[in-house]
């Protein structure tokens, strides 16, 4: 007797929890790269905060500091491991495992699904890690404790996002000399350009239009919203805009996933 | 019911101007042992990367029993184990996750993969080392737990990529045994490639010599020794050139022996080799042919790959043991 393979829902869910599962169990394991990718964003707000407390006085009167600052690092964490865990299919290309995921009779727009909610929940718990370090670690006081539950979310969908565009990346780049490429013309600008730093009232017309263009704005400012109240852009937007710009990149790294070679 | 286990039906692969799979009609039977065998290059990767669905054919098309492997990819590929060239191991997974996930993917359930893993990992001899990462496995260990995980959801057919590549020569002889008894008490057939003249020879049920694309000859080990008819006598001159020469004259003194030059060496198989070799000899003095140094053993695979393709697989196989072991180094992160 030829074995049938198992019907569509639950083969589906089955993919992506497996595929997740690998990842938490990686991750589980790699205690340095816990404590490496909390390093980083420790250093930027622990620094760059204080700098900020003692330094900056925005003119309008308005003020930055380490709590206005603490949300926009927290989106850091989000792009950088959710980017990373996206890319990371190079990795998986390059040791050979991308081949066992390849050749199992399952779909692979779940396969990709799966590895991006690993992704997601590796860079959700670092991004969670980092805001409570924040409150008890530097006092920085969030509104509610609603908002810190609704921040988690907004978490959730930024992380998609960019796991997503990882995807889609990896999918297409096959060699690995394209991943320090990619971390080095994406990140950076989508980082400088998302107003983690600063506020956008501001800037001149040329670099808001180039603010206003990058998805990581909206995440931050609805972070930002969520967690100390504050935001220049409707939360309503933000929302909107990074629910949209998740599905987009996920739909496309499924879809270019399907056709990416081992 | 039908008896077999994969049919290929002109089947023909092209990379832009290459044609790695050039026609190619085979048919192995449910239980073989079936060997391709071919120097690097020849199109063996390629031909069971179609019947893996890993890549579709350009022309022609092939069924893994009885399912076509383009319409049905995916039922092709629950029933199908495949043990990759290079690793395909999560490397940060201790053996049993990575035969835990594997499990999962094809659908079994959680008593299941409990069983079946402890009987795969007993089969491949690493039961004590199931909760190991692999990455502290060594590359012997590392071919046993990808074949303990090809074979993990009950395939029907397991498709071995040089199983044995890059390991020496002790472990390939362990991996052998594996192979031979998972084939008979799993019951399971098996397709592998190999470049290895005694890996064929001692494995395989049936070999398929494929050069170019092509099956250059098809049968069982023995058949393809004897079909070469006797003895090779390896004859071996100061050069290729007088190689050549010899070879010319013994074609013109009336002898009916395949004859093939090879690195300043004259091949004649014949049979009655013993008393063909005065004959020989007496036509290089006459002719003032130095002869070195001469040679009379049974025919090997080699001898019959050399016949099939007029060239020796032997040349090509340094190359490769030196992309393995460089593969091997640029793995550790």
């Amino acid at each position: 007797m030829v074995q049938e393979p198992p019907s569509n829902l639950v083969t589906a869910l089955n993919t992506v929890y497996t595929l997740w599962l690998r990842e938490m169990i990686r991750f589980r394991r790699s205690k340095s790269r816990i404590i490496g990718s909390l390093a980083t964003p420790m250093f930027f707000l622990i620094i760059l905060g204080s700098a900020f407390n003692s330094s900056f006085e925005m003119r309008g009167g308005g003020q930055t500091d380490i709590s206005f600052l603490a949300p926009g690092i927290i989106g850091m964490s989000i792009l950088f491991s959710s980017l990373t865990g996206g890319v990371s299919i190079i990795w998986d290309r390059e040791f050979g495992f991308l081949k066992e995921i390849l050749i199992a009779p399952v779909p692979r727009f779940f396969v990709a699904l799966g590895k991006a909610m690993g992704g997601v929940t590796t860079a959700m718990i670092q991004g969670t890690l980092i805001m409570l370090i924040a409150v008890f670690g530097l006092g920085i006081e969030y509104r509610s404790l609603l908002g810190i539950a609704a921040s988690v979310g907004v978490m959730l969908l930024i992380g998609l996002g960019f796991i997503g565009l990882g995807i889609a990346l990896a999918s297409m780049i096959e060699s690995h000399e394209g991943f320090q490429m990619i971390m080095t013309f994406i990140t950076m600008p989508v980082l400088l350009l998302s107003g983690a730093f600063f506020k956008i009232g501001d800037l001149p017309s040329w670099l808001k239009t180039l603010v206003y263009l990058d998805p990581l704005t909206y995440g931050i400012m609805a972070l930002r919203y969520t967690l100390i109240g504050e935001t220049e852009i409707p939360i309503t937007i933000c929302i909107a805009v990074i629910t949209i710009f998740a599905m987009a990149t996920i739909g496309m790294g499924g879809y270019l996933f399907q056709k990416t070679k081992a | 019911m039908n008896s077999t286990a994969i049919e290929t039906f002109n089947l023909t692969r092209k990379f832009e101007n290459l044609t790695a799979v050039d026609n190619i009609s085979i048919t192995v039977e449910q239980g073989e042992l079936f060997g391709l065998l071919g120097p690097n290059g020849a199109g063996k990767t390629t031909l069971i990367n179609m019947l893996s669905t890993m890549i579709p054919p350009t022309n022609g098309r092939a069924e893994v029993w009885g399912i076509d492997v383009v319409k049905q990819s995916s039922k092709v590929r629950q029933n199908i184990g495949v043990v990759f060239q290079g690793t395909t191991l999560d490397d940060r997974l201790t053996g049993l996750e990575n035969l835990d996930l594997h499990g999962r993917l094809y659908g079994m359930s959680k008593n299941i993969r409990k069983q079946r893993i402890h009987e795969v990992m007993e089969l491949v001899e690493l039961g004590d080392k199931a909760d190991v990462i692999v990455k502290t496995y060594s590359g012997g260990m590392m071919r046993r737990l990808e074949i303990a995980r090809g074979l993990m959801h009950h395939p029907r057919v397991l498709f071995l990529d040089e199983p044995t590549l890059g390991l020496d020569p002790q472990t390939r002889n362990h991996i052998w045994d594996y192979i031979r008894r998972l084939n008979q008490e799993e019951n399971v057939t098996i397709m592998l490639t190999t470049h290895y003249m005694e890996e064929a020879d001692h494995l395989c049920d049936r070999i398929a010599i494929i050069d170019h694309g092509r099956i250059a000859a098809l049968d069982t080990p023995e058949n393809l020794k004897d079909a070469l008819g006797g003895d090779v006598i390896i004859l071996s001159a100061e050069d290729d050139e007088k190689a050549s020469e010899l070879c010319k004259l013994y074609k013109t003194n009336g002898s009916t022996g395949n004859v093939a030059v090879k690195n300043s060496s004259v091949y004649i198989t014949i049979k009655d080799g013993t008393h063909q070799i005065p004959h020989i000899l007496t036509i290089a003095s006459r002719a003032g042919i130095n002869i070195q140094s001469v040679d009379l053993h049974r025919p090997t695979l080699d001898d019959v790959f050399l016949a099939n393709t007029g060239r020796a697989i032997r040349e090509e196989e340094s190359s490769d043991v030196d992309r393995i072991t460089f593969k091997l180094q640029s793995r550790r992160r």
